[in-house]
């Protein structure tokens, strides 16, 4: 699969997320720069993490209006795969492809640990190598993840099962001490309506390689990147 | 013209920033502080004489850009000019 990677002034794990699509997974990766106005090609694109444009205004809110996004936009549009880590979601609620929005953290620190989320949803292009219920452990890096919206606006978020990651404690039970930055319903991760454009918090790309001592973000990357007709059926 | 954007946390939206920011009033001797809220305020200078005009153009930009309406709400002032 052809995957573009944008590259923002100030995104900073980029070159990671590279690394894995490209090294770990053998696929066809480019960069795509901020103000490139075509995508190339790309069937996945990926917002990754860092500090766009030094997170001036609020985080991603100066990225979300930058020329390559009139690209990601079309492409949700048609269908396309859109993938947005820490930064990347704030990026794409401030474009409003997601909804809510990442607020300071609500004990006012940034929180760099490993998390335990509850995989909310398995059907998704995004989670399909996941089992149902299934706890992973992330690394988080960020100082402002507290996932907020209206009352109103996160049950219909839930009645549409668009929480696709939960933070819950190492067993899988909720707990709101393991909710470091205090997301609204404990939520991590969403996707729009349609399942093709996931936002997630924690960072999948710096935990898919066993030399790496966990592996349990490689199975997002294996998700986006196999065949749809390979999945039903034998795994690689 | 000149005007005046103020952008802060929604009232129902707990802002953690303005509470630490009570708190620490209080350590101060401010103990008679009910509430601080910590927002954002924006000096603008867009030309233009007509103040209803540029109130309709400060609106469009705070939904646009300037405010996050999910989490924030903001108010605008046109400034005396001080030539």
């Amino acid at each position: 699969m052809r995957c573009g990677v944008v590259v923002f002034p100030g995104s900073n794990c980029d070159h990671d997320v590279y690394h894995v699509l490209k090294h770990v997974l053998d696929q066809e990766v480019l960069f795509l720069w901020h103000q490139d106005s075509s995508l190339k090609g790309c069937e996945l694109v990926v917002l990754p993490g860092g500090w766009s444009y030094g997170d001036y205004l609020r985080g991603g809110a100066l990225a979300a209006l930058s020329p390559v996004m009139a690209a990601v936009r079309r492409h949700a549009d048609a269908g396309g795969l859109v993938l947005g880590v820490c930064n990347g979601f704030q990026v794409l609620t401030e474009a409003h492809l997601l909804p809510g929005a990442l607020r300071r953290n609500a004990r006012l620190r940034f929180e760099c640990r490993d998390v335990f989320m509850r995989v909310e949803r398995t059907d998704l292009p995004f989670t399909r190598r996941y089992r149902p219920g299934q706890v992973v452990r992330m690394p988080i890096a960020h100082g402002e993840g507290n996932y907020e919206d209206s009352p109103a606006a996160l049950d219909q978020l839930e009645t549409a099962g668009q929480v696709v990651l939960r933070y819950c404690g190492p067993g899988g039970e909720p707990d709101p001490a393991w909710n470091f930055n205090g997301s609204a319903r404990a939520i991590g991760g969403v996707c729009n309506p349609r399942g093709n454009v996931l936002g997630l918090m924690p960072h999948p790309e710096r935990c898919a390689e066993e030399v790496l001592g966990n592996s349990d973000g490689l199975a997002l990357f294996e998700s986006m990147v196999a065949p749809v007709a390979r999945t039903a059926g034998a795994r690689r | 013209m000149r005007a005046r954007v103020n952008v802060y946390p929604r009232r129902e939206i707990l802002d953690p920033q303005g509470k630490a920011i009570r708190d620490a009033l209080e350590r101060v001797g401010f103990a008679a502080v009910r509430e601080v809220r910590a927002g954002k305020s924006f000096e603008i200078d867009l030309g233009g004489d007509d103040p209803a005009v540029a109130g309709e153009i400060l609106r469009q930009m705070c939904e646009k850009l300037l405010a996050n309406t999910v989490v924030e709400e903001y108010g605008i002032e046109i400034l005396e000019d001080r030539r």
